[in-house]
């Protein structure tokens, strides 16, 4: 192989390994939900993506997520709780409450309705000391 | 005016309609301390006797004196707290049709795109291909300093298509890698971005590639392709309107104005304004405003948009009329029994809503498939260039370049995750305009596999009143006599056979007479004296009780015990007189359906508390073989289970209330409602139009709309996992085809597009066993 072939091959084997890990590996951030009113709460933009993409609660307590839609694209016009069995609209710029008590700990996901768009809610035991993993 | 129907303006606490109640929606509320200063604004308005608010959902409850209270005063006391009052009606006539606004405008957006990127690329594809336009080779010669020029100038003109016509891909591109995320609008970014640095530098620096290799641009490609993706973007806008197109007609049956007693007046009110216990007057070929009983006059009313029903329902005094129904024959008054968001309608659309945003558990496969899907693409993408790099032909960094920009194009995550929702949003909106209401995406998968239905018998297969099927007098005594005194012995009883007894009189226009010296012996009848005559009426021991010989009237009941109805004895002034049977009858339509069912492949079972020889004598009537009979209530559940554990998939049909349990323990449970009652929590579906012809509807359609799922995803599916390795080149090294990008555009656009169409295939169904 010559040596620009070389230069080819590593720079796309670097690349394949790079967007693996951007997607897949990489560490995401996620937002613990504000205690307010008995209720734990968090505010998740949703505009290409839900910002934030993670959201940390406590099992057995209520959990108010508002989603406020800050796009056109038709995409993102639903979110849904499969887990909780919760679909809830969400028109341009309104702040939409969705109520849900975590019973049990464990990652639970959201998404639009295509699948498009996805984030996680990470519900910790509030029996034991929480073991903070915010990846 | 008819006194009975004033009651409303009452204003005493011991108005017969009592206090009434509304919610209204509050907009702008964000904390716990806005709760308490609306509930003291509301509660000091006359009239109101309480008010709460409910953060939660930003909505006020509140309970008032019709008579004393209109929506202004109470908007008043809101907007005097600092706040805005939202439309208590339907919450979502104003989002479909700001949403129908939103997609006309996005649409309209996208075909501006579409025009200018089509009208750039008619340019770019001639001057790239000059060979096509006769003359074009001979003043721009291959290489000459003429054509750089030209190229020079096209790039130019894709820029702005780019820019503007492609937009949405960057802007998309980089919100979702932000988010760490990618999508459809990643793939084309990057796959024009690709295409135009390349046709840069082939522009640019034509010395930079390899000898002999002719470096030509890419700028056809991307205008072709930004012009193709935004045009397929547009069509599936268009049709995905189209999609919801049953959702926005049940909206759009609501009445907008109200015709309601005021004051001993009438005047026309918006209909947000109607409140619970006002009085609606409903005149021939007009909209029925809210959900309501009559309290006065008759008329048919056509409620085909919301039950699915055919045929015009009579209404008289007592009956329920719903909101949005159409009046056609006579004038009436009705009640308001439920108003705004309460309505049937209204609940019939927040369900359907909801079950069309749910998801199916296909769809949790495909969830993973797509999480992972645009990823995957990058990398083979960037894998196919440098294998094209590496073992290519010459021009290498040509057809490396046309292989990663066309795997790019072409694959297309939005048919993958359209494929399922979309059909499901058709599917279920098809259900509700008949009168079948399915409740998630789950229901629906589990009902496309029913392979067994248990039926309930009363109120399901029959109609759960009983009824009198035969009078029949001993020699001596007339059919008439008999059923006169009998039904007017029974007037003042509430015992159900007695109704049924009074009721058939009715039906035969016998007038009745006072009984006097009435006296009911429990278990066993009752007896009194109707214009001077003595009457019994019971079973056997009752009237042998009183020496009555009962051998005849016994042979006459034996013979219509066996067919599963209840004979109940008449002695007259002590002489054996008749005797009279009263039975559940089934519904006209109940055996058509259960025929129906059984030609579909699917077992029918009817369960029942009943007797077996009762339940037996209906299940023959009807057409079932199995019966379960003598159930009791607590074991129905328990019975479904069973059958479960035999490997069946199982539906069972009930009432909703006293078959909860059971309903919730079948695979599907299925309730059959009736007028305003829709929201019956037990069911994965409600048929609301009270007949059982709904059950096999459901299943059929049901079955169509997962059909449908299988079409899409397996469209869907194939497409990319046939289109990628093409795009790739797999097919090169064997046949010599690499696919132009910009031919993996339009592929890309149309896939979209093809699925939601297909979807709308779902729209023109018919349940007469007509395949989309």
């Amino acid at each position: 192989m010559s040596p620009d072939q070389w230069i080819v091959t590593a720079t796309g084997a670097g690349l394949i390994v790079f967007i693996a890990w951007f997607f897949w590996f990489a560490p995401r951030n996620g937002a613990r939900a504000r205690h307010d009113h008995g209720a734990q709460e968090a505010l998740i933009v949703v505009k290409g993506g839900y910002t934030p993409d993670t959201v940390i609660v406590k099992s057995g307590k209520p959990v108010r997520l508002y989603f406020r839609r800050e796009e056109t694209a038709s995409c993102s016009e639903m979110v849904l709780f499969p887990d909780f069995g919760i679909t809830a609209a969400l028109p341009q710029g309104e702040a939409v409450p969705i109520d849900l008590l975590p019973t049990e700990a464990g990652t639970f996901e959201f998404a639009c309705q295509m699948g498009m768009l996805r984030g996680r809610l990470v519900v910790e035991s509030s029996i034991e000391t929480p073991t903070v993993n915010e990846t | 005016m008819d006194e009975s129907s004033q009651p409303a303006r009452q204003e005493s606490p011991s108005s017969p309609v009592g206090p009434a109640s509304l919610r209204l929606g509050i907009k702008g509320m964000s904390c716990a301390s806005c709760v308490s200063g609306i509930e003291s604004e509301l509660s000091s308005v006359p009239g109101v006797v309480s008010a709460s608010v409910d953060l939660a959902s930003s909505t006020a409850h509140v309970r008032y004196h019709a008579a004393a209270v209109n929506l202004e005063s109470l908007r008043e006391a809101v907007q005097s707290a600092g706040y805005e009052t939202a439309d208590p009606t339907l919450a979502s006539v104003d989002g479909v049709s700001s949403e129908q606004q939103a997609q006309e405008k996005e649409y309209r957006s996208l075909m501006r795109k579409f025009q200018f990127g089509a009208l750039v690329s008619v340019p770019n594809v001639l001057l790239m291909y000059p060979d096509v336009v006769p003359g074009l080779t001979d003043l721009l010669p291959h290489g000459s300093q003429e054509q750089r020029l030209v190229w020079g100038a096209m790039g130019a003109l894709s820029l702005p298509v780019m820019a503007w016509s492609g937009s949405q891909f960057f802007t998309g591109m980089w919100a979702s890698l932000q988010h760490r995320t990618a999508n459809m609008h990643t793939l084309i970014a990057f796959g024009v971005s690709a295409a135009f640095i390349y046709s840069v530098f082939a522009v640019a620096f034509p010395g930079w590639f390899p000898e002999g290799a002719a470096a030509e641009p890419f700028w056809d490609v991307i205008t072709v392709v930004i012009a193709l993706v935004v045009l397929g973007m547009a069509l599936e806008v268009k049709a995905k309107g189209r999609t919801s197109e049953a959702i926005r007609k049940l909206i759009g049956l609501q009445a907008k104005t109200a015709r309601v007693v005021r004051d001993d007046e009438e005047i026309d009110i918006p209909v947000e304004e109607v409140l619970v216990g006002d009085v609606v007057i409903v005149r021939p070929g007009e909209k029925v405003p809210v959900d309501g009983d009559v309290i006065e006059g008759r008329s048919a009313v056509d409620e085909s948009m919301v039950t699915g029903e055919s045929m015009p329902v009579d209404k008289a005094v007592g009956d329920e009329v719903i909101g949005g129904t159409i009046n056609k024959t006579g004038a009436f008054r009705c009640r308001a029994t439920k108003v705004g968001k309460d309505t049937a309608l209204a609940n019939i659309v927040r369900m359907v809503q909801e079950a069309q945003g749910s998801k199916p558990p296909i769809q949790r496969v495909v969830d993973k498939v797509s999480s992972v899907f645009v990823p995957t693409v990058l990398i083979l993408a960037t894998a196919a260039f440098v294998l094209w790099y590496d073992f290519g032909p010459e021009p290498a960094i040509a057809y490396a370049t046309v292989a990663l920009v066309t795997t790019l194009i072409i694959a297309c995550p939005c048919a993958l995750g359209l494929a399922t929702p979309i059909s499901l949003t058709v599917g279920i909106g098809k259900g509700a305009e008949n009168g079948i209401l399915i409740r998630s995406g789950d229901a629906l998968q589990s009902a496309a596999q029913i392979d067994t239905v248990v039926l309930d018998k009363t109120g399901t297969i029959t109609r759960g009143e009983p009824a009198v099927t035969d009078v029949i007098p001993m020699p001596a005594f007339d059919e008439q006599d008999v059923l006169r005194l009998a039904a007017s012995l029974e007037r003042t009883s509430e015992h159900p056979l007695g109704e049924a007894l009074v009721e058939e009189a009715k039906k035969r226009n016998v007038a009745l007479a006072e009984a006097t010296d009435f006296l009911t012996v429990s278990g066993k009848g009752v007896q009194g004296s109707v214009d001077g005559r003595m009457v019994r009426l019971g079973n056997a021991p009752f009237l042998g009780e009183g020496g009555i010989d009962t051998r005849g009237l016994e042979d006459i009941a034996g013979a219509f015990s066996t067919r599963g109805a209840t004979p109940v004895m008449v002695s007259i002034d002590d002489q054996p007189a008749g005797v009279v049977c009263i039975a559940d009858t089934v519904k006209a339509d109940s055996k058509a359906a259960i025929a129906n069912l059984q030609s579909m492949g699917i077992t029918v079972m009817m369960l029942t508390g009943d007797h077996r020889g009762t339940a037996e004598a209906i299940a023959k009537e009807v057409g079932i073989d199995r019966v379960l009979a003598e159930v009791l209530p607590e074991d129905k559940a328990d019975k479904v289970m069973a059958l479960k554990a035999e490997g069946r998939t199982v539906a069972m049909v009930g009432d909703g209330i006293n078959d909860a349990p059971a309903l919730a323990a079948a695979d599907v449970g299925l309730a059959i409602g009736s007028g305003t009652d829709v929201a019956i929590e037990a069911a994965d579906i409600t048929l609301i139009n009270n007949s059982l012809s709904g059950v096999s509807k459901a299943i059929m359609l049901s079955r169509a709309t997962l059909r449908n799922v299988h079409q899409n995803l397996l469209g869907a599916f194939g497409y990319n996992v046939l289109g990628i390795p093409v795009a790739m080149g797999v097919l090169y090294p064997f046949l010599g085809i690499l696919l132009s990008p910009a031919l993996a555009g339009a592929a890309m656009a149309f896939s979209s597009v093809t699925v939601v169409t297909n979807a709308n295939r779902l729209r023109r169904f018919k349940f007469d066993g007509g395949h989309p």
